[in-house]
């Protein structure tokens, strides 16, 4: 059974279109603007879908295969929609030797979902993440911008309670 | 004028521990007591002592408190600034003597081997206050350099001072300006890079976040050297807090002109434009983070030419990394000789370390180069919790190597450790203990090159991969000696023809293991045995029917009912159901299960 959330329908509003349109009339010339441009439209939409990409490519006269290039090197940019919280744990070295392995199989177990998809209600994403620089509190994981640290696996069930 | 002033740290490890809304309560706390116009609140960049945050320090007699939770500053408020009676209880316990007096800071095992260059600034002035930096000789350096010397003198001031790029490669930061000095061209470009993507190494986003302006002056420096007009800082996205901070810095230095046209009234213009990294680690190399500027896929391009004759935007170009930058400005006030005089032979100055892993005092320090292993992890790093015996230290993070107990007492400095098969690297030190697997930890940097490998070159791309299929193997008890060889050899192949540096110290976690512990990778090997019990394959839990008091609670905790037993009486392990998820160990109160 696929728990991940693919194929889902791309469902831009006006006002994002007309937002996306006000970042690349701004940046348009700046040397080297496409990522500048591709951040700013995932701010916007929440990720990249290839109808975005397509937007950008049309605004700016660059060839979509190469945005799609771009939004596919770069891990930050995504081409799925991420949960309503995106939780993502640390797997830097600090973290690792610390026992972050442990607290992801945890949220692995207790959500059903593996690295980079997200449950099936769109409520919790899951992703493996690289060093957020707090390793004096390893192991560490963030959910949306809240940051957890000195976990036990046991820390997890009572803090995803949080966000039922 | 105020009487005493309170930092609070505002550095992303202790926000992460709650120091904004300790912050808050602070300043609410303050001014309900009516404190407001002799206490001030001040938020500071990062104290380095990361893993005892929220970290709080009140001037003027620098009482240092630890862990503050906000329930706590009713009391600090109410004891300390109204009544000016030192909250023991809170104190960092190493400033408290055994007399019960409190000592300085400075004098701590932590701080006392200390010397603070790079990091001088952080936690001691508010990063998103221009004035604070001028008030500590902030933007003096350019002054002079624009008013007193020439670009050529400030090329040849660096490069008696000795200093070596701290990103990695530890090239002469003065031969690398003179190069791109000496490539006329209409436009020269000076780049940061602040995309710190070796994990567990922040010293980067530490001085970002609590000394953004030396930065700044330093790139305005370098563009002054070797006449570039445009800087740009090239910063990972994943740091929201150093971004943020990098934006106020930029703002306050153009609103007083110390960044834009004719700095300091001399006909030098400069400006600097941030640049967000998202996410490839790859874009730590130069010429990849330049190729991402450009606004395409990081992928690195051959040498040469190199960026200094044709770098971004087919300019020349230099870069340098955050931890370089910060100490250009004191090498040109204090000058080169100071600066010379500390350090080993060949490397000078200092170099931020980021303590972690298995140590007590984790977060950054700034030491001499030339200070040992074993002053750094026993001395300030406070040694291994839990009576554990220390195994390795890992430096150099996914290029680098471990170094074992043998080498503890070898001087740290750029040749140093790469004769002992590791790397200085920007500085992440992360420590071992006997419960790590050094296989396991080959194999965990293994999967980040995998993962991180840019694909343009096949040695790298297909042979890391191929590594790591090896590694796997071994880890789960189903390689043979060939294989080993197999990897030892395409160790040295990668090495030899991968088109950057990614690739070509990839292997190096692999090699350093290796060379100190081949006997684990035999075990794994040979006798199908993981020393450290960490590779779950190779593991199974046992009970120990004669500590084991029959009280069940291992039973009630397996996640997969493979504990039978009847109450009183000693209890079994199903191996053919048991998941190895160590539930049971965790929770026996007697001590009677064991790993084998």
């Amino acid at each position: 059974m696929a728990s991940k959330k693919e194929h889902v329908p791309f469902s831009g509003t006006p006002e994002q279109e007309a937002a996306l349109k006000k970042v690349i009339t701004e940046l348009k010339d700046t040397k080297g603007a496409l990522m500048p441009i591709m951040q700013q439209a995932q701010e916007i939409y929440g990720y990249l879908p290839i109808e975005v990409q397509t937007m950008i490519s049309d605004e700016t006269g660059i060839p979509l295969e190469k945005i799609y290039g771009v939004s596919t090197f770069y891990s930050q940019f995504a081409l799925q929609p991420k949960g309503k919280y995106q939780i993502s744990v640390c797997l830097g070295t600090a973290c690792y030797v610390k026992g972050s392995g442990a607290i992801f199989s945890k949220l692995e177990e207790l959500l059903g979902i593996t690295n980079g998809e997200c449950t099936p209600d769109g409520r919790f994403s899951l992703d493996s993440c690289r060093c957020v620089g707090a390793c004096g509190l390893a192991p560490v994981m963030m959910i949306n911008d809240e940051v957890y640290g000195r976990l036990t696996p046991d820390d997890v069930p009572g803090i995803l309670a949080k966000y039922k | 004028m105020y009487r005493s002033h309170v930092l609070v740290c505002g550095g992303t490890g202790c926000t992460s521990s709650g120091s904004q809304q300790i912050m808050e309560t602070l300043k609410a706390e303050i001014e309900m007591n009516g404190l407001t116009e002799e206490v001030s609140v001040v938020q500071t960049g990062c104290h380095g002592l990361c893993a005892l945050g929220p970290i709080m320090i009140i001037y003027p007699d620098a009482t240092f408190y630890s862990m503050v939770k906000v329930e706590d500053i009713p009391e600090i408020v109410s004891e300390h600034l109204l009544k000016g009676r030192v909250v023991t209880r809170l104190l960092y316990n190493e400033t408290v003597t055994p007399s019960g007096n409190v000592k300085a800071l400075i004098d701590t095992d932590f701080y006392k081997k200390q010397h603070r260059i790079a990091l001088r600034n952080c936690g001691i002035i508010n990063p998103e206050v221009i004035e604070e930096y001028i008030g500590t000789g902030g933007y003096e350096a350019l002054g002079k350099v624009l008013t007193e010397m020439t670009p050529d003198d400030v090329i040849q001031c660096l490069l008696d001072s000795g200093l070596r790029g701290r990103g990695g490669g530890g090239f002469p930061t003065g031969l690398k300006w003179k190069l791109a000095k000496q490539n006329d061209a209409d436009q020269k470009y000076v780049c940061c890079n602040a995309d710190e993507g070796d994990p567990g190494a922040f010293m980067d986003r530490s001085v970002l976040e609590g000394d953004p302006h030396a930065v700044l002056e330093a790139m305005a420096i370098a563009g002054y050297a070797i006449g570039a007009s445009q800087g740009y800082i090239y910063v990972r996205a994943e740091y929201p807090i150093a971004v943020e901070r990098l934006k106020i810095a930029i703002s306050q230095a153009r609103e007083l002109e110390l960044l834009g046209n004719n700095i300091f009234g001399s006909d030098f213009s400069f400006d600097i434009d941030l640049r967000l990294g998202a996410g490839a680690f790859v874009c730590g190399e130069e010429t990849a983070l330049m190729t991402s500027i450009e606004g395409n896929r990081g992928e690195p391009r051959p040498r040469p030419p190199f960026p200094a004759q044709k770098g971004l935007f087919g300019k020349p170009t230099i870069l340098n990394n955050v931890e370089t930058y910060a100490n250009i400005p004191q090498i040109i006030l204090h000058g080169a000789q100071w600066f010379a005089s500390m350090g080993t032979e060949k490397s000078k100055g200092t170099k931020v370390f980021a303590l972690g892993g298995k140590i007590h005092n984790t977060g950054l320090v700034e030491i001499p180069m030339g200070t040992t292993l074993r002053e750094v992890i026993e001395e300030i790093g406070g040694g291994i919790p839990g009576g554990k015996k220390f195994k390795a230290a890992q430096t150099g993070g996914p290029s680098g190597g471990c170094i074992p107990a043998e080498h503890f007492d070898i001087p740290i400095d750029y040749d140093n450790l790469i004769s002992i098969g590791s790397m200085m690297g920007s500085g992440g030190l992360i420590v071992m203990d006997e419960d790590d697997c050094m296989v396991d930890i080959a194999k965990f940097f293994l999967e980040f090159t995998v993962e991180e490998s840019c694909g343009k070159c096949t040695p790298c791309r297909v042979g890391t991969k191929r590594m790591l299929e090896i590694l796997t193997k071994i880890t789960k008890g189903q390689a043979t000696m060939e294989d080993l060889d197999k990897l030892e050899e395409l160790c040295y192949y990668i090495k030899d023809n991968s088109l950057c540096g990614l690739g070509q110290t990839a292997p190096n976690p692999v090699l350093s293991t290796l060379r100190y512990f081949r006997d684990e990778y035999e075990a794994h090997i040979k006798e199908k045995r993981c020393p450290a019990g960490v590779c779950k394959a190779l593991l199974s839990y046992r009970i120990d029917a004669d500590k084991c008091r029959g009280c069940t609670l291992c039973a009630r905790n397996c996640p997969n009912n493979a504990i039978s037993g009847t109450v009183r009486n000693p209890h079994v392990i199903d191996q053919d159901k048991c998941i190895k998820c160590g539930a049971c160990m965790e929770k026996c109160k007697f001590g009677a299960i064991y790993k084998k």
